[in-house]
């Protein structure tokens, strides 16, 4: 408990096969506090989330998580990592096969001996932490989006994890249930003591949310900093992001030849 | 004329690395399903879906097939005045051949069909990937007891399918023309061998089941995860294990049946 | 569905699934019959075992009283062995005589038995000595249409 830093990114490239998608990424996530990578889609911000979750392993360089470096893991030294850890999906992902009940049940089922009154007592807990202990009956079928990432949420703090790993939480929400999520991250870090990282483009949500943000663009990290810091910065990329202009450092337009070019206007091609 | 050798190359190298794929996948469901039988609820509720959900159209079926081999048949024997064997060749054709081959095709196509949307689906909305973030196999959790549930309840659905169609021959032979009954069992009993035809005939069911269930998993865990690739995917779980079914079957038969018999 | 449901028809389907397989093996096929009684074995050479096939039953008297385990050919009289199976709960004399019989005009062959008088009853692994081969199609057409060529000398324009 004493290492500050719950997550530790070295020097790390990332390539699908022979695309590149992240570059010389250094970045440190500090223990019990919420921090935010922003960015644009396709900065590569989920695949920096998902190295994190040792779901993929780095290129180059190294991702040290919960003490351990991922890339020199067996499978179950990776097992017993992942279950020290929460993860949101931007959808919920809920096994559309069982209950609200069982979705939050399932890691307690599957990695405990409890017996089945305390898992109820303990399930009811969670959903009553995210104010869905009425619906705990339904399929998730039946569940509004909204609620279906609460219902996300309640399952990815079923064991308590010391690092929960929230993939674009706020997207797809109306204002209310994107209101609800956020102060419900925001508290359960506090309450549980855990530690948070937010991969999301939703600035205006986020910055008032977090502790930290790290800002990336095609596959780098561009500015950092507390979200008073970032607002301050000056770095013209944030400027643009956090106000949401069409043209800046970020071009409009995919590159390209010349228009005129493509159109067989320039007499090249 | 390159760009066709090409293709081909690609085709070759593709299906043979999809095989080996296909291979290790197996391999490893095998050594990872000390789950599923030891949780032997996990496989029940699979046998629900592959076995109890298949039951109608299996039995709907083999009625109507030993009907039309009851029917069929007598027009053919009556015609040498050998219409009391009648039930040997319903019975035979059945134990043999259509039981297993038809309980298989109608099997790969309502179970196995309903196995790879199910677990395709779940690999595209993430399920999967959830799972594995809960420290929790995929492989182990959710596709070896939907392997195991399809393989033990292959060789019932085709017993039942078998079993339905004899006595559809039955119906249309003994009670509709009038063959007699006395001949129609005994003479069925004096020819169809235990070891030899019913044996070997639950052997190729169970050969059938593992492979239609393999190919059905197999092919949603390795589906695209999108709509249209999961739609893909169950097109050719179905296609794949009809062709399965009937190369095995010809080289099964190929096998139990030439030679000492 | 509720569990116990599932489990309820799961056990229905198994128990019918399982009824199907007996219903195959003792109404369907001859497992009921035969197969676990105690046997003794009998050869009997043939010089022509026509269509004969293992596992084809031995009648004696229109009773099926055993089956053909093995058939073989002897490479030094050039007859064919074969092996028969007798349920030993049925006894014969030692001058039984074995033919090859033919169930109806095409149907399969069997082997019969018809009992001598010996006071010394078949022991397991003697040899039947008097055996009558198998009627073979052909053979019997071509006699029939060579006696009739004979008959009939130059009406070859004819036919």
């Amino acid at each position: 408990m004493a290492d500050p830093v719950i997550a530790q990114i070295e020097d790390l490239t990332f390539a699908y096969g022979r695309q590149p998608v992240l570059h010389g990424i250094n970045l440190d996530i500090p223990r019990g506090k919420v921090v935010a990578v922003m960015g644009q889609s396709g900065c590569g911000k989920t695949t920096l989330l998902r190295i994190i979750a040792a779901a993929l392993l780095p290129t180059r360089g190294r991702a040290r998580v919960l003490g351990q470096v991922t890339s020199e893991l067996d499978r179950d030294a990776l097992y017993a990592l992942r279950r020290r850890m929460g993860m949101l999906y931007q959808f919920g992902a809920l096994f559309t096969d069982m209950t609200v009940f069982d979705n939050v049940a399932f890691q307690m089922r599957e990695h405990t001996d409890l017996p089945e009154d305390a898992i109820r007592d303990l399930v009811l807990l969670k959903l009553e932490a995210v104010g869905l202990r009425g619906a705990a009956p339904l399929l998730p079928a039946a569940l509004s989006g909204g609620m279906a990432r609460r219902v996300a949420l309640a399952r990815a703090i079923a064991l308590d994890p010391e690092l929960i790993l929230y993939d674009e939480p706020f997207t797809g929400l109306d204002p209310i249930a994107l209101g609800v999520i956020a102060r419900l991250v925001r508290q359960l870090n506090d309450s549980l003591g855990a530690t948070a990282v937010i991969v999301t483009h939703d600035v205006a949500e986020t910055l008032p949310l977090v502790d930290y943000v790290y800002f990336m663009a095609d596959g780098r990290v561009v500015a950092q900093g507390t979200p008073a810091e970032v607002r301050r910065s000056g770095v013209a990329f944030v400027e643009q992001f956090v106000s949401g202009a069409i043209d800046g450092p970020v071009p409009f337009h995919y590159p390209a030849a010349g228009y005129a070019a493509d159109l067989g206007f320039g007499g090249g091609a | 004329m390159r760009a066709a050798l090409v293709r081909l190359g690609a085709m070759v190298t593709t299906t043979v690395w999809r095989l080996g794929y296909a291979s290790r996948f197996f391999v490893y469901l095998l050594a990872h399903s000390g789950t599923a039988l030891r949780r032997f609820r996990l496989t029940v509720r699979e046998i629900y879906f592959a076995g109890v959900l298949s039951l109608i159209i299996i039995l709907v079926s083999g009625l109507f097939v030993g009907m039309v081999l009851g029917l069929q048949g007598y027009d053919t024997l009556q015609r040498y005045g050998s219409s009391e064997a009648l039930g040997v060749l319903v019975a035979l054709s059945l134990v043999r051949e259509l039981g297993p081959v038809v309980a298989g095709l109608l099997f790969a196509s309502r179970a196995g069909s309903a196995i790879t949307a199910e677990i395709g689906l779940m690999k595209a909305t993430e399920q999967l990937s959830a799972m594995e973030m809960m420290a929790v196999d995929p492989i182990a959790r959710v596709v070896a007891p939907r392997f195991w549930g399809g393989v033990l309840s292959m060789p019932l659905l085709a017993a039942l399918f078998s079993a339905m169609g004899i006595f559809g021959g039955y119906l249309v032979g003994v009670v509709l023309i009038g063959v007699d009954e006395g001949a129609f069992w005994s003479q069925m009993q004096a020819a169809v061998d235990v070891r030899n035809d019913i044996l070997n005939g639950v052997i190729k069911s169970v050969v059938f089941g593992v492979a239609v269930t393999l190919i059905a998993v197999f092919e949603g865990y390795d589906s695209v995860p999108t709509a249209e690739g999961v739609s893909r995917a169950t097109t050719r779980t179905v296609v794949t294990s009809s062709l399965a079914i009937l190369a095995l079957d010809f080289v099964l038969t190929a096998l139990m049946f030439t030679g000492g018999n | 569905m509720n569990r116990s449901t599932i489990d309820l028809w799961v056990g229905v389907f198994v128990a019918i699934g399982l009824g199907a397989l007996l219903f195959l093996a003792l109404k369907v096929g001859n497992l009921a019959s035969f197969s676990t009684a105690e046997t003794y074995r009998v050869d009997a050479r043939f010089a022509n075992i026509g269509g004969l096939k293992v596992r084809a039953p031995v009648k004696s008297a229109g009773v099926v009283v055993g089956r053909v385990a093995d058939i073989a050919f002897d490479n030094e009289s050039y007859e064919a062995v074969t092996v028969l199976r007798i349920d030993s709960q049925y006894k014969f004399p030692r001058d039984t005589a074995a033919k090859i019989l033919t169930s109806g005009l095409l149907g399969d062959q069997y082997i019969g038995l018809e009992a001598g008088a010996d006071a010394r009853i078949l022991k397991d692994g003697e040899r039947l000595r008097i055996t009558q081969s198998a009627v073979v199609l052909e053979n019997l057409i071509s006699q029939f249409l060579f006696s009739k060529a004979a008959e009939g000398g130059d009406a070859k324009g004819g036919k």
